[in-house]
């Protein structure tokens, strides 16, 4: 499933980094601590958090993942912005609750990373 | 130039997770026990029994430099060291501005702010526990715009630690230094002086870790230069696992 496919069905606003909204999203990740993103999630993975810190997009660009989302109606810093924009990592933004956005990624055929 | 060994990163009973045991007389107490030349008080958000433990250390002949342990947006701690009560007190009024919520002793712990005779002189209500509204970024700044060190405390463990929110040390944020509790510590940027310290949270956990800087007095603007290699001073040695 594309990304922007996604976007469009759960209601998710891009914030930057739209060029890449047609990337194949192949699985989903959820996570507010980078260090644990960096571990375990992998190269097409939607990452849904409540981080919005720049270091977020360094993460995503090293892991080659599909996209951000900010889950429960936070938005990204002004630096995350720049950064996402320019290594073209597509930030989202979400007023579901991770808890919420999460079911509904399950729902549309998306599975999480098998550790 | 002298070897002077430091415990920069210690708590009293103001922070909610500490003993009672840990009065500011009562630290100072140890911390001369333990052969330490001088401390950093570090309470949680906040630094309202510094000026205690700087009266105990001044009678005790330990030199106290007063600071915070402050938590950022992104749940990262970081020290605050500063050189004079002016800017702490500077720095306790922007951290107390950006910082939400009540203590709830009964969950969290009671905090005591003390005198210099060791008396409770109240209680403080804040949610001393909590993460501030500053970024990290942020906090860096407010601490140089105040003349204060900026350290990443315990970098090396799971939570609260620039790395474990925030994945890697990015090279251009600035830090004075990084804070490590493990044997072997992680790989921080190089330029980056390492510090042990104890982050006593218990009496007898005083100068379990330390550092030995070579610098010319117990001061803090001598660690800041140590912290800087400036002039002959620099960190020798961090110890303690």
């Amino acid at each position: 499933m594309r990304l922007n496919e996604i976007a469009l069905k759960l209601g998710l606003e891009a914030r930057a980094g739209a060029a890449g909204l047609e990337a194949a999203v192949l699985g989903g990740y959820a996570g507010d601590l980078i260090s644990d993103v960096i571990a375990h999630a992998g190269p097409g993975v939607l990452w849904v958090t409540h981080q919005t810190h720049r270091n977020t997009v360094a993460a995503a660009v090293l892991k080659g993942l599909a996209g951000i989302v900010v889950a429960n109606g936070r938005e990204p810093e002004k630096e995350t912005l720049e950064k996402a924009g320019e290594e073209n990592v597509p930030l989202l933004v979400s007023g579901l609750s991770t808890f919420e956005l999460v079911g509904r990624l399950h729902r549309l055929g998306l599975s999480g990373v098998e550790r | 130039m002298k070897e002077l060994q430091a415990d920069l990163h210690i708590h009293t009973c103001l922070s909610p997770c500490a003993e009672k045991e840990m009065s500011p007389r009562a630290v100072v107490r140890q911390a001369r026990t333990m052969g330490l030349d001088l401390i950093a008080i570090c309470d949680h958000n906040s630094a309202e029994n510094v000026e205690a433990a700087c009266r105990a250390g001044l009678e005790a002949g330990l030199a106290v430099i007063g600071g915070m342990e402050i938590c950022t947006r992104e749940e990262v701690h970081v020290l605050a060291f500063f050189k004079d009560d002016h800017a702490l007190a500077c720095a306790q009024t922007m951290v107390y501005e950006s910082l939400r919520g009540k203590n709830e002793p009964e969950v969290f712990g009671e905090q005591v702010v003390m005198n210099e005779r060791d008396e409770v002189a109240g209680l403080n209500s804040r949610l001393l526990i909590g993460a501030t509204d500053l970024g990290l970024e942020e906090v860096i700044q407010v601490i140089h715009s105040l003349g204060g060190m900026a350290i990443a405390a315990h970098v090396d463990r799971p939570s609260f630690s620039i790395i474990s929110q925030l994945g890697f040390i990015r090279q251009d944020l600035g830090l004075d230094g990084v804070e490590v509790c493990s044997e072997r510590p992680p790989e921080v940027p190089v330029e980056l002086a390492v510090l042990r310290s104890s982050d006593a949270h218990r009496l007898r956990e005083i100068g379990c870790r330390s550092t030995r800087f070579l610098m010319g007095a117990p001061t803090a603007p001598e660690v800041e230069m140590a912290l800087r290699r400036f002039d002959g001073r620099c960190v020798l040695a961090s110890e303690g696992g």
